[in-house]
């Protein structure tokens, strides 16, 4: 009964996505405000029907109605309460609810939230919002129906991939869609832009927080994903530039593109063809990744739930929406004229060198990850792109980007003299570079990849606390530390992210250069040495857990002498999926982890063990944090809250019409 | 276009399948057994393997797969290198009986020349239009402002919060 109401639900969030889509956006053409006024609840009532049926399937997957097809092909009545609910999205026909439900979140968060907004705007925007939403409600439908029954309920169902079966990827994807829809939101804002004719720096003050908080978003979901490949796939690898991963990577190089440019549309009235055709093409990267995962097309080892019949559909989606917005920007993108003028050397200048360069590396990756399938289609060739390519044609971007950054952050807009702009970054400079030679004296190895790690961590951290100092002005030193207490938060968030950045890419680069490995059989009892530690082989026992069968090692970390962690690493069964997984054991820690494999029993009864010495690994997730921490402080910023402020505004002031 | 997609299906299917059998096959990538006495040689088969595609994975390469078929390309790439070949000598070995479709990073001959040169030829490009941006607006004239007074008004609102 429960998930009828909720298929209802589905069906009835449609029509009101119909309606929502057509009679504000005819509303604001023709001037009619009660018509243009449908918006705001009809955004609410979507939000509301399609969390009610999210709901209802949650519920059948908590108790298990083995009724429903999905939870039959999901689901088993062992499996831990965590993973029945994360398995409401562990799969094609739930993840595409999850997605569309985000969708009509954030629809309805810019009719609460949009008070602030001219009219006509907010509703062409709650327009826009819903067609992408009726898309999705039609997709769901007609191709994956989550809702469906089964006339012969089984006894139990056949379990979740045992590889999702884990904290870190019951959360990724809900962080993901957050940020790959969130998305959807700048693509509404520009094409109602585009409708309305006009972009100024009202308009880039607001899409500034939807594109912050959706890359906010990416940036936690993508360092989930890759925290879990780092200690689930077990060998400890944390990016394999797989098509499904490039997928989520691209949008973000792009809404971080986005990001910097909507700050010189919002400052200085400029770059505003460019923003518009990023908001566009940040959103078309998301469908772009929405149609690599969900059609399989390009294989990849994250494709679990594939369907090419369902990847025509979305690649119509992706064609419309697309070709639409591309069309009404050719035809309008001219009417925006730019108005600030500012110098060749300029904050303006080093954010469009910025854009440039995330940009492009987007389309690196773009152009790498279709290419297998271009090549064929079109060339004859069987081929693969992998990992030595994309790190050999990616990183140069990210290293010029790094490299320039302290630079252009602290460049005075409108005009700039480099000779000045440098001068509080001089000492950061010499100390990268002192902090490189060292690095590079002191390695074993002659591999240049450490060292300009150091070089860059040691450049942007410093380069961002530099920049912090040199903004609190030439006061004593009590004065400089209250005006940094009372900087705006959007400063903070900047030189904290740009500090993450930093903090990411040496992780990279010195686990990249420093790992060590060690493979092995050993004794029961065996000790044998890998690095500075010594570890011992103790005991191997045979366990069960709740829907899988465990062999579990006991292994102790003696460094000096002292033990420094007793570690219990895993192999798996589940029998219901028949698979294995590995479940590594790691001593995490600030400079290095220690990563601890089992293997499989040797005909003499030794077992087969590897490990591995991963200096800075944390680092790389700890960068992401730290990225997605500044962007938290500057979403807080209340020059950010125009929302929040519209709320407030004074009772007096009736809104200019 | 059905014709595309049948072939992306039917050529799905077996990758699906290969993907259980590898997961089902032994907990890790490169055993011990296979692991050559000569520290160099091992180094240099480790570095190779890395860039040779799992013919039956999903984008994981020698290095890293479980399959049974990547444990033999492991060991034909220590055979050979045991053998006495550079490490160019084993990839053209490898090619020649498995195709450029083992190759993570393919080779920047013929039509892949597009894709090696995408990157550099984009950054020359994007950077030539942005050069002319930026000339142009260096030398545009002031603007007037083009907002109606209650537009002011509104965005002065707006800005003040």
């Amino acid at each position: 009964m429960i998930v009828e109401m909720g298929h209802f639900a589905l069906i009835l969030a449609s029509v009101v996505a119909v309606v929502q889509m057509v009679v504000p956006m005819v509303g604001a053409q023709k001037g009619w405000r009660g018509w243009m006024a449908v918006a705001e609840p009809a955004a609410s009532a979507q939000f509301l029907l399609t969390g009610a049926a999210f709901a209802a399937l949650t519920y059948a997957f908590v108790t298990s109605d083995f009724s429903l097809r999905l939870v039959v092909l999901n689901s088993h009545t062992d499996k831990p309460m965590l993973y029945k609910i994360s398995g409401v999205w562990g799969n094609h026909e739930g993840s595409m609810l999850l997605w569309v439900w985000i969708l009509t979140l954030f629809g309805a968060c810019a009719a609460w939230f949009g008070g602030g907004l001219p009219p006509s705007l907010r509703a062409r925007v709650l327009s826009v919002q819903s067609a992408i939403a009726v898309a999705f409600f039609a997709f769901i439908l007609f191709t994956s129906n989550p809702f469906l029954r089964l006339e012969v309920p089984p006894m139990n169902g056949q379990d979740l991939n045992p590889l999702l079966q884990d904290p870190g990827l019951a959360f990724h994807p809900p962080f993901l869609y957050l940020g790959y829809v969130g998305l959807s939101m700048s693509f509404s804002f520009a094409v109602a832009a585009l409708i309305e004719g006009r972009v100024d720096a009202a308009w880039a003050r607001w899409v500034r927080p939807w594109t912050l908080a959706a890359w906010l978003f990416l940036t936690v979901g993508i360092a989930l994903g890759s925290w879990w490949a780092y200690y689930e796939l077990g060998w400890g690898g944390f990016w394999f530039w797989d098509p499904v991963e490039n997928a989520s990577f691209m949008p973000w190089l792009i809404a971080a593109a986005l990001l910097h440019s909507a700050i010189v549309v919002e400052k200085r009235e400029a770059l505003k063809a460019w923003t518009i055709l990023l908001a566009i093409l940040a959103f078309g990267f998301s469908l772009i990744g929405t149609f690599i995962v969900r059609s399989g097309v390009l294989t990849s080892v994250h494709a679990f739930a594939n369907d090419p019949e369902r990847g025509v559909f979305i690649l119509i989606i992706l064609g419309v929406f697309m070709g639409g917005a591309l069309t009404l920007y050719a035809a309008r993108a001219g009417i925006m004229e730019a108005k600030g003028v500012f110098s060749v050397v300029s904050r303006e200048s080093a954010l469009v060198a910025n854009n440039v360069l995330l940009a492009v590396s987007a389309m690196v990756v773009f152009v790498g990850t279709v290419w297998p399938l271009v090549a064929e289609l079109f060339f004859d060739r069987k081929l693969s792109v992998g990992p030595p390519f994309f790190d050999a044609a990616f990183t140069p971007f990210m290293v010029a980007l790094a490299a320039i950054l302290p630079v252009g952050a602290l460049m005075p807009w409108k005009r700039a003299r480099l000779g000045r702009v440098m001068q509080p970054l001089w000492g950061v400079l010499a100390l990268a570079v002192a902090a490189g030679a060292l690095t590079w004296a002191l390695q074993t190895g002659r591999s240049a990849l450490a060292p300009v790690g150091m070089v860059l961590v040691v450049w942007l951290v410093g380069g961002a606390m530099a920049e912090l100092w040199h903004r609190s002005g030439r006061n004593d030193f009590s004065e400089k530390i209250r005006r940094l207490m009372r900087m705006p938060r959007a400063d903070w968030g900047k030189a904290v992210a740009h500090s993450g950045l930093g903090v990411t890419i040496f992780g990279i680069a010195a686990l990249t250069a420093w790992q060590q490995e060690d493979i092995r059989v050993a004794q029961l009892g065996e000790t044998f040495a890998v690095g500075a530690y010594e570890i011992t082989l103790n005991d191997v026992a045979r366990e069960r857990g709740p829907n899988f069968f465990t062999i579990k090692a006991d292994m102790s970390v003696v460094r000096n002498g002292r033990e420094v962690a007793r570690l219990f690493p895993e192999k798996r069964t589940y029998p219901v999926a028949q698979m294995p997984t590995t479940e590594a054991a790691i001593d995490n820690g600030v400079f290095r982890d220690v990563y601890l494999v089992i293997g499989d029993p040797q005909a003499d009864g030794r077992w087969s063990a590897r490990t591995y010495i991963k200096p800075f690994a944390n680092w790389i997730w700890a960068g992401c944090i730290i990225m997605a921490l500044g962007g938290c402080l500057s979403l807080s910023d209340r020059r950010y809250r125009v929302a929040a402020g519209a709320r407030r505004a004074p009772a007096g002031a009736v809104p200019a019409q | 276009m059905t014709g595309v997609w049948r072939k992306v299906r039917n050529e799905c299917a077996p990758y699906i399948a290969a993907m259980l059998i590898a997961f089902a096959g032994p907990a890790f990538a490169v055993q011990p057994d296979e692991v050559l006495d000569d520290p160099v040689l091992e180094e240099r088969a480790r570095d190779l393997s890395k860039g040779l595609r799992c013919l039956v994975c999903r984008n994981e390469s020698i290095d890293e797969s479980n399959a049974d078929l990547a444990r033999d390309l492991r060991l034909l790439v220590r055979e050979r290198l045991v053998a006495g070949d550079s490490d160019d000598e084993v990839i053209a070995f490898v090619v020649d009986r498995y195709g450029e479709y083992v190759l993570l990073k393919p080779t920047a001959t013929g039509s892949n020349l597009v894709l090696w040169v995408a990157g550099p030829a984009m950054l020359v490009l994007s950077l030539g239009i942005a050069a002319v941006y930026l000339r142009r607006r260096s030398r545009a004239p002031a603007p007037d402002r083009g907002l109606s007074a209650e537009e002011q008004a509104r965005l002065k609102r707006i800005l003040e919060e």
